[in-house]
């Protein structure tokens, strides 16, 4: 048999194919070649019939027939075997497969090679794709290879142990006694997989990060060899750009940041170096902006005085001037997760963050939205909202609908003036009406009926608006409701801040019926302009054209619309004396979460009575611990991370929707804003109240309580203490449906005080089956590092029968063992 | 850690594919179709990192070849451009003004070199010289055996 063509020879072949079909068929060729010479076990070219078939494999070919061949080239003796042999295992077994485990041996063989090289290569295979069982078999050899003076091997030993630990993390602990000198080593290679190492092992087991902040004293020795590489000269095998070995640089700040988080005596110990790697490094270069990078997140994450503080964020805020787009990206993304904590020294930088809203670059464009949002407060709302009324204008659609919703949300908060917030609303449903999310319309309506002085002025902009476009139906929606409730003000031309105008009741009914027949509009929005065309029967004069309208109505294919008419018609023929009872104005109405404490009381199996009592006192002045309670709980701009790992809800607004849960709680918000604070008072008595009957602390087991039940959906929480962490209490919560149809795309969502964490963990799935035939489980994790009295918000989303249902609710009965 | 390197021509052809986290070939394939659309896609003046999954992608292009690395979450971004470069750094070194086409006739070499520079999604040194002579004398030592053997084996 001739000897197998070389590697370059059938790679030099397989380019000149002009088709696909003619690439297939050498392949093919050359596959059944492989094949055969395999069969015949020739050791000579086994080697080079590998490589070839590794070079197919990447071109997208099946190459499985060639992985026991990759076996026997790895326990041959040839170096040239065993590297194309290694190569071959990690391109084509990965744990998966059976084979994998068949290697085993021969890696310990050659961990124990004389060779380093060969060495080498089973250390470099083991670190990268070693299974769990391969790496609980080899860790031995690992760790014996971490002591070896060989700092060729001893890197490699390092990384190959992160591979163990994380395969196996029980293994950690084998690798510790190794670890003890591995940083006074002067080799950078083993330097750097070191602290990967003793990173990895840190990021992984409390126990270890105290071991190593208190025994080791670590933070000193990094601190060390920092400061040395900073100040070392010129040193041309590590040098980038003038900067000594920026890849240890960068991992020993993240080592620190791990070290000193939380931690006061360590991050004492390393605010001078970070003070210096901060100010003395070169910008000009790609490499200094990422040893500051990551200087700054160290100082954000540990318990850095403020001065440094302040040091990092304006570092970020020249970041944002930085010409490097990638720059500018890192900048934002690191200052959305400061905002929070450092909110006034962010708001310095504000204007060139809005800057960024016109860049080119969709990444940037929308970080630059989530921060201009977590910037927006009482004193520069108008501004931003320019800025961002602009952005809306003109952004990609993709933007348009978490744009639009973090307007609403802001408005609602900060809003001025009735009249700004009106303006502002109007101005994002004539833009972007077509992307404000579906529960905006409820919304909006609400802040509209609540603005009753702006009555007039409302409906007149709406109808206007509704002249010029009749296409975006959230934008139509309420329009329609206006004119509905409305109608008689925009006839009356009373409107005091601007020019009234002068329309008829035949122009109004002309555009409402246009709504009624135009195919643009949707059912629902038909829905909402037959029901303003009655309305305005009590409110106009020409009743004999909308008895026309409704009666045509009367027979209309859709059949929502065919019964709102018929009710209607009805109510002309029969029921005309109730007429204008039940066409009159709305009165205004409550935002629903003020309901909410008041129902958990009323429907909980577990009500204390007392806390009954406590909803009805007075608002009366609150006494100093109820004022710090109130404070506790004014989560304002300081949002609780809740961190949701299951359902889809978009990222940009989850953080608006926690806003919209805590808004409420704040008291001291401006005063057209639609929380009413009358219900608070009633809440934090209730808190406070409910206390005295629970003087006896349970042994153990934590009563189950009922934490919300309405309308047939019922919530249950059960409680567990977490074992390792006495401050985390593990709740589930178990939500029943008693109606007779499902509750689909069932979300839960829960905000908490600040003082606690929340972390959601995954629901079990989001239908809630019918008549209580199943349940959904989700799990939640509190910690409660304060022992501070747990309340919780919760806001339940799902649709049944086909419409969407949402609604908020307080949980604040949580029995204290529960927190204690 | 690094979780996977992707190299490919602008024709979204791949040259070199290094997997650090255990996926199935099928996996593995739809990544790569996936990931190679959206780089592509890209135009000129965007930044060189995209969130894609649950990972942050740096990619960077060096003349015909995208150099594509999926990073996690607490990686530094800005690092990894860098690891890139010393990456494309070491194989001009080695072959002397590295083109896509010795990549792909030598792309065994541009593994090994790979295997030498990160180990496990790390960088296992960051000495360039360091690298490089490891490479030069796992070389020779190929050489040396393959020497002999011509040498003494009988012709075939």
């Amino acid at each position: 048999m001739p000897a197998p063509i070389r590697l370059r020879e059938l790679i030099r072949t397989i380019r000149t194919a002009r088709t696909q079909a003619e690439e297939r068929e050498m392949i093919q060729k050359e596959c059944a070649a492989i094949r055969s010479s395999f069969r015949e076990e020739d050791n000579t070219y086994r080697c080079r019939n590998v490589a070839k078939l590794l070079y197919m494999h990447m071109l997208g070919y099946p190459a499985h027939f060639g992985q026991l061949e990759c076996l026997k080239l790895i326990a041959s003796q040839k170096f040239t075997d065993k590297r194309i042999g290694y190569l071959g295992a990690m391109l084509l077994l990965d744990e998966r497969q059976d084979v994998h485990l068949l290697m085993t041996n021969c890696i310990k063989n050659d961990l124990n090679h004389s060779t380093q090289y060969v060495q080498g290569l089973a250390l470099c295979t083991l670190g990268c794709m070693g299974s769990s069982e391969m790496c609980r078999d080899l860790a031995g050899e690992v760790e014996k290879l971490l002591k070896t003076s060989n700092s060729y091997l001893r890197k490699k030993a390092a990384l190959c142990a992160v591979h163990v630990i994380r395969k196996v993390p029980e293994l950690m602990e084998m690798f510790l006694p190794a670890t003890k000198n591995l940083l006074s080593e002067k080799n950078h290679g083993v330097l750097h997989t070191s602290v990967v190492l003793l990173t990895e092992m840190c990021e992984r087991s409390p126990d270890m990060l105290a071991h190593f902040r208190k025994n080791e004293k670590l933070v000193p020795q990094l601190v060390r060899i920092l400061k040395n590489l900073i100040m070392s000269g010129y040193s041309p095998e590590h040098d980038v750009s003038g900067i000594s070995d920026p890849f240890l640089q960068v991992r020993i700040l993240r080592l620190l940041r791990i070290l000193g988080k939380s931690d006061d005596d360590s991050s004492e110990a390393m605010n001078d170096i970070l003070a210096q790697v901060a100010t003395n490094t070169e910008t000009s270069k790609n490499v200094g902006n990422a040893i500051l990078y990551e200087t700054v997140l160290t100082i954000m994450d540990i318990k850095s005085e403020s001065g440094l503080r302040v040091l990092a964020i304006n570092i970020l805020g020249r970041f944002l001037l930085n010409n490097d787009k990638n720059i500018r990206y890192v900048a934002l993304t690191s200052l959305l997760k400061t905002v929070q904590t450092d909110h006034n020294a962010v708001q310095r930088h504000r204007s060139t963050i809005v800057d960024c809203l016109k860049d080119l670059d969709v990444s940037i464009k929308r970080r630059a939205m989530e921060l201009s949002f977590a910037l927006v407060n009482g004193n520069n709302v108008r501004g931003m909202m320019k800025e961002l009324l602009y952005f809306l204008d003109s952004c990609d659609p993709e933007f348009k609908a978490d744009c639009a919703s973090g307007v609403f949300l802001a408005a609602e908060k900060y809003a001025p003036s009735k009249r700004w917030h009106i303006d502002t609303v109007m101005r994002v449903l004539t833009t972007a009406g077509s992307y404000v999310r579906d529960d905006s319309v409820p919304n909006l309506i609400q802040l509209i009926t609540n603005s009753v002085e702006m009555h007039a002025y409302t409906v007149q902009r709406l109808y206007k608006a509704l002249l010029d476009d009749i296409s975006q139906q959230p934008l139509v929606q309420v329009a329609s409701w206006c004119i509905g409730e409305y109608g008689d003000l925009l006839l009356s031309g009373q409107c005091e801040e601007e020019e009234p105008i002068q329309v008829t009741e035949d122009e109004v009914l002309d555009v409402l019926e246009g709504l009624l027949a135009s195919n643009l509009s949707t059912p629902v929005t038909r829905g909402y302009s037959l029901t303003a065309i009655m309305k305005l029967s009590t409110r106009f004069s020409s009743v004999n054209r909308i008895k026309k309208v409704v009666s045509v109505y009367g027979s209309s294919i859709d059949v929502e619309l065919q019964q709102r008419a018929v009710e209607y018609n009805a109510l002309f023929k029969k029921y005309d004396h109730m007429r204008p009872a039940l066409l009159e104005r709305m009165p205004i109405m409550e935002k629903t979460a003020t309901n909410g404490p008041s129902e958990i009381v009323q429907t909980n199996g577990e009500a204390e009575p007392s806390a009954v009592e406590a909803k009805h006192p007075p608002p009366v002045a609150q006494p100093a611990n109820q004022a710090n309670d109130l404070l506790d709980l004014l989560g304002g701009n300081d949002v609780v991370p809740v961190i949701q790992t299951s359902m889809p809800t978009k990222p940009a607004s989850a953080g608006g929707e926690l806003l919209d849960l805590l808004g409420d709680l704040s008291l001291s918000g401006p005063a057209p804003a639609p929380s009413v604070p009358s219900s608070q008072p009633p809440f934090l008595l209730d808190g406070l109240s409910s206390q005295p009957l629970f003087n006896d602390i349970a042994p153990a087991g934590i009563p189950p309580m009922i934490a919300y039940n309405k309308n047939g959906l019922k919530i249950d929480f059960t409680f567990e203490r977490a074992n390792p962490n006495p401050n985390v209490a593990v709740i589930t919560i178990h939500a029943t449906n008693s109606t007779e149809s499902e509750m689909t795309e069932f979300v839960f969502q829960a905000a908490v005080p600040k003082t606690f964490q929340l972390q959601l963990l995954s629901p079990s799935s989001n239908v809630v089956p019918a008549l209580n035939q199943g349940s959904v489980t989700q799990v939640i994790r509190v910690l409660n590092p304060q022992k501070q009295q747990l309340r919780m918000r919760i806001k339940l989303t799902y649709t049944h029968k086909g419409s969407p249902v949402q609604d908020l609710s307080e949980v604040n009965n949580f029995p204290p063992q529960s927190w204690q | 850690m690094m979780q996977f390197m992707l190299l490919f021509s602008r024709q979204g052809k791949l040259r070199l594919q290094k997997w650090y986290v255990p996926l199935s070939d099928k996996e593995k394939k739809k990544i790569t179709r996936e990931l190679v659309q959206t780089v592509l896609a890209r135009k000129p003046k965007m930044c060189s990192f995209l969130e894609w999954r649950d990972l942050k992608v740096v990619y960077k292009r060096y003349a015909s070849l995208y150099f594509c690395c999926a990073v996690e979450n607490q990686d530094n971004e800005l690092i990894t451009l860098e690891i890139i470069h010393r990456y494309v750094e070491l194989l001009d070194k080695y072959f002397g003004s590295v083109c896509e086409l010795d990549i792909i006739f030598n792309f065994e070499k541009a593994y090994f070199i790979l295997d030498e520079f990160l180990l496990g999604g790390e960088a296992q040194e960051t000495s360039k010289k360091n690298v490089l002579k490891a490479i030069e004398q796992a070389d020779l030592l190929q050489e040396n055996v393959d020497f002999q053997t011509r040498l003494f084996a009988a012709p075939t």
